[in-house]
């Protein structure tokens, strides 16, 4: 029954969540909503680590799958992308590639710096 | 083949799930980042509908139902960041400061390529939220007179470019950091690279499913002003 209670927790935090999606006029969808709510639980102790833990983990494990349908849907825009591919291509790649770049490097030398402020800081790597 | 599939609500699930399995098989055997469960997957997928000549339609009848799951599994993404939050706390600086930084690169990049290539206003404003979660990056394009079907294909290719290319980025760029790994993944590559940081490590799974939602927040704030760009 744990399973059942932890998949009852998730699902209740998610449609609070399209509920403030739905009462709310800004650009956030429901699952962020629901993120930040579940996030918020857990910080107050209102939700605990183990009332959905299990359940939680297996949902991210299986979360790629859940990708598949829409990539499929590819198929579909395929005609309306013909047109434009190549540049579109070219964007898709430059930018995918310089954004991660760039988040990587800024983040990493700001740790890095931090690190050698607080002689020892705690860095796991 | 498509009539009698037509009703069928477990094919879609079904070929989705095995040609899932198949890309695992193939990620074991094989070992290369081109292997990538997700990419296999679809493009099995994609060829066996287009042999069999079956509709999208007929697949996604069922096949939208493991799509209806992604909700709840990004609500529970706060779990893993919930474990991680001392560490949030002590980068406050590198996630604030590597996020944004890397929403203002995605904007620009997109800017001075749509420039180059003379996009019109319509296709510039679709490749826009390129690099964030479908569900808010539909919403940008719309609001911003976008195509949010092409929008929601932009998205999905950038989100399997960034969960084949992980790796190989993070060791041409030189990023060991567990916690920049993840931040990178989420802000340049959203939801479908953060399965891939999961699979990287526990650090990386949680920084990159926060930089989920604050890239997809602050670019929502920011595409506001560049649509005017073009």
């Amino acid at each position: 029954m744990k399973y059942l209670r932890q998949f009852c927790v998730i699902m209740l935090v998610t449609f609070l969540g399209e509920i403030l999606y739905m009462l709310l006029p800004l650009p956030v969808p429901a699952s962020i909503y629901g993120l930040v709510l579940m996030l918020a639980a857990l910080c107050t102790k209102v939700i605990k680590p183990e009332q959905v833990k299990e359940t939680a983990v297996f949902l991210i494990e299986i979360m790629p799958v859940m990708f598949i349908p829409a990539s499929v849907g590819l198929i579909e825009s395929w005609d309306s992308l013909q047109g434009i591919l190549l540049p579109v291509a070219v964007t898709i790649l430059v930018t995918t590639v310089l954004v991660f770049a760039v988040t990587g490097l800024v983040s990493q030398g700001v740790i890095r710096k931090s690190n050698r402020k607080s002689t020892k800081g705690g860095s796991d790597s | 083949m498509n009539e009698i599939l037509k009703d069928s609500i477990l094919f879609g699930v079904s070929v989705s799930l095995l040609g899932y399995e198949a890309g695992r098989w193939m990620q074991k055997r094989y070992k290369k980042a081109i292997f990538n469960p997700l990419l296999i997957s679809v493009v099995l997928v994609i060829s066996f509908l287009l042999l069999f000549h079956i509709d999208y339609e007929t697949y996604n009848n069922g096949a939208k139902y493991i799509g209806f799951l992604l909700t709840p599994a990004t609500v529970c993404l706060a779990i893993p960041l919930y474990e991680q939050l001392e560490l949030l706390k002590n980068n406050v600086c590198a996630v604030a400061l590597g996020i944004l930084s890397g929403v203002i690169t995605s904007l620009t990049g997109v800017w001075i390529l749509s420039r180059l290539f003379s996009f019109s206003h319509e296709e510039y404003v679709t490749l826009l939220p390129k690099s964030i979660t479908t569900a808010i990056g539909i919403g940008i394009s719309e609001e911003m007179g976008g195509i949010p079907t092409i929008t929601v294909a932009v998205i999905v290719i950038t989100g399997i470019l960034g969960n084949v290319l992980a790796e190989s980025i993070c060791k041409l760029f030189r990023i060991t950091e567990p916690v920049a790994k993840g931040l990178a993944i989420g802000t340049s590559a959203h939801a479908m690279g953060t399965s891939k940081a999961i699979e990287m490590g526990d650090i990386e799974g949680a920084m990159s499913s926060l930089a989920i939602a604050s890239a997809g927040l602050v670019t929502v704030i920011f595409a506001s002003i560049y649509a005017n760009f073009i």
